[in-house]
């Protein structure tokens, strides 16, 4: 294990932001911290990368107990969401930084950097300042600064939570690259369900300030340990008292056995996704069709249709 | 479109007879008989030494305040401990008090004859009436600039860099020196050179603890108030006109100092 936590709690002024948090994060793996604002997923971070202490239990980072170790001992890479670019120096001397201050030789610092600008592409703006670069500019070079000292991990906190979408979708394929690249254990957290599935080997779902489950983005997916993680990975409605996903609903034009009798509100065409919305005895439900089975339903707001879920769907009994 | 001629009509004449006037009359009656007699009243021995005092008092100060100046802002802004807020209403506190009750607070407590004052005597070391006393009353009145030059800047410069400079390596001296210093350099030299302005026109509480010998403890200033009272009017104004051309440079210093954005 690269990373193991163990028992964390943390509270802030009387508030617990942490409760008994134990994750262990594998060598090598790129996991996502995913979970609603407020939940503590920034807290657990920082508390691995040492920027904040925790009231009790521990953090071993490659097998070394770091609870009371200073972040500049911890040899992690942290990146934050607003970049923290050294606003007075170069993307060159950013990047070296860590080297600098590590009083490394100045052939081997000057060799490291160019790799690592090659590695972000940005040779080309070596000699700009912060203020001259995007966004998403920034956060490459910051990514850079965090690699050049070759951490035991690379820590991220929301590192695209500033970008416009076009850039942040450009930077997490670029970051999902970069990890096959260089294999570094990276934890990166994130309040995008979308991000953490399309970018991560691993997902920790934590929500005030609790794991509530663990595994890799299609376990998740398909095997929700509970409402709350079912609905804050992707859409669900809800068919007979459970949680399904609308998807998985079927919507006929007869009975069926286990069906139940619904009208058709509104149809929405979302180019190849067709939203079907219907009532249920009173409750609001809704499916999810390919435009093609839409189609040759011929479905009309009035209409009675037969919702059941599909044969292999996953349903959880829903709460409230 | 009249009042607003008016105001600015009314704006300039004020200026004009608070300001320039007085300030023009001085250099006018300083160089009315041209440069040489400016030139000898500035060039005499007690003249020079008042130089040599008040720029020696002011150093003195600019580096005692730079260094307190850093210390309190990062106090303030970075840490929280009980008593902060004291602290804050304590470094204004000079800005408040008149500089002459300053001149006497410190008579009190540094005196010969007072506890402190007299233990550091017995010890070799005469604070009133000699340049340790001047630079203490110096510090005290420039006290507030600095900090208060630093601390907008500190609080804008936020957390995260000095952060990521740990997270990379950094100790806590490093980070200091590469990443705090550089960030807040400009509001730094605005505030030593506004501190350096304050210091060499500081008046009221040198005047108190310097005991005004010439030729020993006097300052620029005081030289100043002491020609004219002895009808040496060429001289007054010479050191006066210097007095002015020092503050006007150390403005125009403040202005190019500035933080831009």
């Amino acid at each position: 294990m690269a990373i193991e936590v163990r028992d964390v709690t943390k509270s802030f002024g009387g508030t617990p932001v942490l409760r008994d948090v134990s994750v262990d994060i594998g060598s090598g793996s790129l996991t996502a911290l995913l979970g609603p604002s407020g939940g503590g997923k920034s807290t657990l971070l920082r508390i691995i990368a040492g920027l904040e202490q925790p009231d009790t239990g521990t953090v071993v980072i490659s097998g070394v107990d770091a609870t009371r170790l200073s972040p500049q001992r911890r040899n992690v890479g942290f990146v934050f969401q607003h970049y923290a670019a050294f606003k007075h120096l170069t993307v060159r001397r950013n990047v070296a930084f860590g080297l600098e201050v590590r009083k490394r030789p100045k052939a081997q610092v000057r060799r490291r950097v160019a790799e690592l600008l090659e590695l972000v592409h940005l040779e080309q703006l070596a000699d700009r300042y912060p203020a001259q670069l995007s966004g998403g500019q920034r956060q490459r070079m910051a990514l850079a600064r965090a690699l050049a000292v070759e951490p035991e991990v690379l820590l991220l906190d929301e590192p695209f939570g500033a970008l416009d979408a076009q850039v942040r979708k450009e930077l997490r394929t670029w970051l999902r690259r970069l990890h096959d690249e260089v294999h570094v254990t990276t934890v990166f957290v994130t309040h995008d369900q979308e991000e953490a599935m399309d970018v991560a080997d691993e997902i920790v779902v934590l929500a005030d300030g609790v794991v509530e489950q663990v595994g890799s983005p299609h376990e998740m997916y398909d095997n929700p340990a509970n409402p709350f993680v079912m609905s804050f990975l992707g859409p669900v409605t809800r068919l007979d008292g459970r949680l399904v996903r609308p998807h998985d609903i079927e919507v006929c034009a007869a009975e069926q056995p286990g069906s139940s009798a619904a009208t058709v509100t509104r149809v929405v065409r979302l180019g190849f996704e067709v939203r079907v919305e219907t009532r249920v005895a009173g409750q609001d439900v809704w499916a999810q069709l390919t435009r093609g089975s839409a189609d040759h339903l011929r479905l009309d707001p009035g209409d009675t249709v037969y919702l059941r879920p599909v044969s292999n769907a996953r349903t959880l009994a829903g709460s409230g | 479109m009249v009042t607003r001629y008016s105001l600015r009509v009314l704006a300039l004449g004020y200026l004009l007879f608070l300001l320039v006037l007085p300030v023009g009359l001085i250099a006018w009656r300083t160089f009315a008989r041209g440069l040489a007699p400016v030139l000898s009243a500035l060039t005499s021995p007690s003249a020079v030494h008042a130089f040599e005092v008040t720029l020696s008092v002011a150093s003195w100060a600019v580096v005692a305040n730079t260094i307190f100046g850093i210390g309190a802002a990062i106090l303030l802004v970075r840490h929280r401990f009980p008593g902060k807020r004291i602290l804050g209403a304590l470094i204004d506190l000079p800005l408040a008090v008149s500089p002459v009750v300053v001149g006497l607070a410190l008579i009190l407590v540094y005196g010969r004859f007072a506890p402190a004052g007299g233990w550091l005597e017995r010890h070799g070391l005469q604070v009133i009436f000699s340049l340790p006393g001047m630079v203490l009353a110096t510090v005290f009145v420039s006290l507030p600039l600095v900090v208060r030059a630093i601390v907008p800047v500190l609080e804008e410069l936020g957390e995260e860099q000095e952060q990521a400079a740990h997270t990379l390596g950094a100790t806590g001296w490093q980070t200091f020196r590469r990443i705090t210093i550089p960030g807040i350099r400009w509001a730094l030299a605005y505030g030593v050179v506004l501190c350096l302005a304050r210091a060499l026109g500081e008046y009221g509480a040198v005047a108190v603890v310097s005991g005004r010998l010439v030729g020993q403890t006097q300052t620029l200033t005081l030289f100043v108030e002491e020609r004219f009272q002895n009808f040496d009017q060429p001289a007054a104004f010479a050191a006066a006109t210097a007095l002015a051309l020092m503050a006007v440079v150390t403005l125009l210093l403040t202005k190019f100092l500035r933080p831009k954005d």
